[in-house]
């Protein structure tokens, strides 16, 4: 198969939707004749043209209110929030509109509706254009959330998130936007909420989401060389929350490090424990590990950014205080 | 039965069963709070009159008139309120949400000025799969402050959408005047002009000026000439919601506006028999939703309908 980059599986994911379904439209600031502040709808506007690729002013709230608007009413939106730390600007949709009218209504109404954005850190962007806000979307049911790792990925779970008549966040990596991966053939979706293996290991589970997984691959590698096997599991989706994987895995390793790249404080890895504590607390032989965001904004030096994002390194040294154990 | 007898009989409907709503509070038997809409009738059901069925509307947690006047029952309504499986949202809404999808009457929304954006959305989706429908934000004079109100505007401006923006200017935001809190004398539509749109100030009291007014927007808008914003004078009759003794409102203000109720208005160009026979009409409706709604199961279903499965399972 040929490689692809996580930015051409992003326009390529959307533009394979695009011509299955004429009711699939793209909104969003300099998606449309710009391509994109990061080139992840390269060749949309040219293919599909103005009645399906919409340049918006920065209306981040007419963007979003209209993209329910129209899902209300029979077009599948796709809308764009340039950086994920605008979500902010438009968070009433996110929080309060668009996870809550199907359930306010007694089900009157469907909102199947994709958000995609650009999250996270690690390129210098500084504290209003790196946070990796993952947890922002999991503090609110109604949501659905994917966050995909790999380009394969990126186009399995756009394809079922544009499929779903559920809303949908859709967490694109800044940091992964270069990364290359094996381009999946015609027709290919990823199920939301169903985890991956992305290494098998026997003496640790390693649970990641997206930038944490080639951060977590990267560590098992190291660790390997060490005779320390770690099982990498990739979530792909924070809702659903795939457990059943996560539990399985523990069933085989007995012991867990959640690598997250949002703050330690209120992370989606303190969901992913609770539930180990309360369901799988007699797999364990060691106690549970998070290594999570700082809980600082995002710093714009190099030096500094490295110390807030996890790395390799510090998943090492947490793998290796609980192999000691 | 001729046009005006027939919207004075809806707001007659809409008036009583609000009343209803009222004393069903007083009775212990619909908790939470309600925004009444009474003295407004003549907005929701002139605008009706001019739209056509298959038309979107979007409503504030003041929205029982505009439920009502797109097809919902009184009994639904009340059911809905009162916590019934009956009710319109089966009990999960309640008064501030109430939403009628089988009318395209896409629901009430308790965010000031969130439903602006959704319906230019539902104005664009409209637009691009070529259905001629058009959809109508309704919203008070003080979400005209709000972010969104100013970005609706802008996009359905730039993209020139079948929108129309009906703002039921009722003097208050809450219980502070609007016009102490706001640069311009007519919140509406003194703003349509920074966006280039269309406004008029109507007199939102007398649902033939006011069905004569959307008739003309909604027009423009299926023609493709783009969005209008209509500000509507009117006045709710009591105070913001049920807690609300209106205080603030000088009497003579309240007089002046009682003495300009809508169903006033209407039945004075109507036969007395003609209107003491729909009133008779309206009030055996509403005692008969009463009475139904009443009888009703409680609603069920706490985790049911978050998605579209109809189930709220979201981990494995
Ligand atoms: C964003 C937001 N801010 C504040 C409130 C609280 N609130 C509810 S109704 C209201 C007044 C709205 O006034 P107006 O838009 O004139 O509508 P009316 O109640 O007069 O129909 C306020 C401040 C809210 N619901 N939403
Ligand atoms: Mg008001």
């Amino acid at each position: 198969m040929a490689d692809m980059t996580y930015r051409e599986a992003v326009a390529e994911g959307i533009a394979r939707e695009m011509r299955l379904d004429p009711t699939v439209v793209c909104l969003g600031e300099d998606i449309g004749a710009a391509e994109g502040v990061f080139k992840t709808t390269v060749g949309l506007f040219k293919e599909f043209g103005p009645t399906r690729v919409w340049d918006t002013p920065i209306s981040e709230q007419a963007i979003v209110g209209a993209a329910m608007g129209a899902a209300m009413t029979g077009l599948r939106p796709v809308a764009e929030i340039m950086f994920s730390d605008f979500l902010a600007c438009c968070w009433d949709y996110l929080a309060n509109e668009i996870p809550k009218v199907r359930y306010m209504t007694g089900g009157q109404v469907t909102v199947p509706l994709v958000v995609r954005t650009a999250n996270g850190g690690g390129l210098g962007f500084g504290a209003q254009h790196s946070q990796a806000v993952e947890n922002w979307a999991f503090t609110v049911p109604g949501l659905k959330i994917a966050a995909p790792s790999t380009p394969a990925d990126v186009i399995g779970l756009l394809a079922a998130a544009i499929r779903s008549d559920d809303p949908v966040v859709v967490f694109e990596h800044k940091g992964l936007f270069a990364s290359r991966g094996p381009a999946p053939p015609a027709g290919h979706v990823v199920p939301l909420g169903q985890a991956s293996i992305a290494r098998q290991g026997r003496d640790v589970t390693l649970v990641a989401l997206a930038s944490t997984v080639p951060i977590a691959l990267q560590a098992a590698e190291t660790l390997a060389a060490d005779g320390i096997e770690a099982e990498v599991i990739d979530l792909r989706c924070l809702v659903p929350l795939d457990m059943r994987t996560v539990l399985e895995s523990l069933a085989r390793t007995s012991r867990l490090v959640v690598v997250e790249e949002n703050p330690y404080q209120g992370g989606w890895g303190a969901t992913v424990v609770s539930i180990v504590a309360d369901e799988g607390f007699e797999l364990l032989d060691a106690p549970i590990r998070r290594v999570a965001g700082e809980c600082v904004p995002l710093p714009f030096a190099d030096s500094l950014e490295a110390q807030v994002i996890p790395t390799a390194a510090r998943v090492i040294d947490v793998v290796g205080q609980l192999a000691a154990y | 039965m001729n046009d005006l007898l027939r919207m004075y009989e809806l707001m007659a409907v809409i008036r009583r069963t609000e009343k209803a709503a009222y004393d069903l509070f007083m009775a212990g038997l619909v908790k939470g709070t309600t925004h009444l809409a009474s003295g407004q009738e003549a907005v929701a059901v002139g605008a009706s009159e001019a739209l056509r069925d298959d038309d979107y509307t979007f409503a504030t947690y003041r929205g029982h008139h505009h439920t009502i006047a797109r097809g919902a029952t009184p009994e639904a309504c009340l059911a809905e309120l009162m916590s019934k499986a009956t009710g319109l949202c089966g009990g999960k809404g309640g008064s501030m949400h109430l939403t009628y999808a089988a009318g395209n009457m896409l629901g009430s929304y308790a965010i000031v000025g969130s439903h602006l954006p959704m319906a230019v959305g539902a104005a664009w989706s409209a637009q691009l799969r070529g259905s001629e429908q058009i959809a109508v934000a309704f919203f008070g004079d003080g979400a005209t402050n709000i972010g969104a109100f100013h970005e609706a505007l802008n996009l359905a401006a730039v993209w020139k959408l079948p929108v129309v923006f009906v703002c039921e200017n009722n003097l208050y935001m809450e219980y502070t005047p609007i016009a102490s809190v706001t640069a311009v004398a007519n919140p509406a539509a003194d703003r349509a002009c920074a966006y280039n749109l269309p406004a008029s100030i109507v007199d939102g009291n007398d649902v033939l000026v006011v069905r004569s007014a959307v008739r003309e927007a909604a027009a423009r808008a299926r023609d493709g000439g783009g969005p209008t914003v209509l500000e509507m004078q009117t006045y709710r009759h009591f105070g913001h919601s049920r807690t609300d003794p209106a205080t603030y409102r000088p009497s003579w203000e309240v007089e002046e506006w009682l003495s300009r109720d809508p169903l006033t208005i209407a039945a004075a160009q109507l036969s007395k028999e003609d209107v003491a026979a729909a009133d008779a009409r309206a009030e055996k409706v509403v005692a008969e939703a009463v009475e139904a709604a009443k009888a009703a199961p409680p609603a069920e279903g706490a985790l049911t309908d978050v998605w579209a499965d109809g189930s709220s399972t979201w981990r494995t």
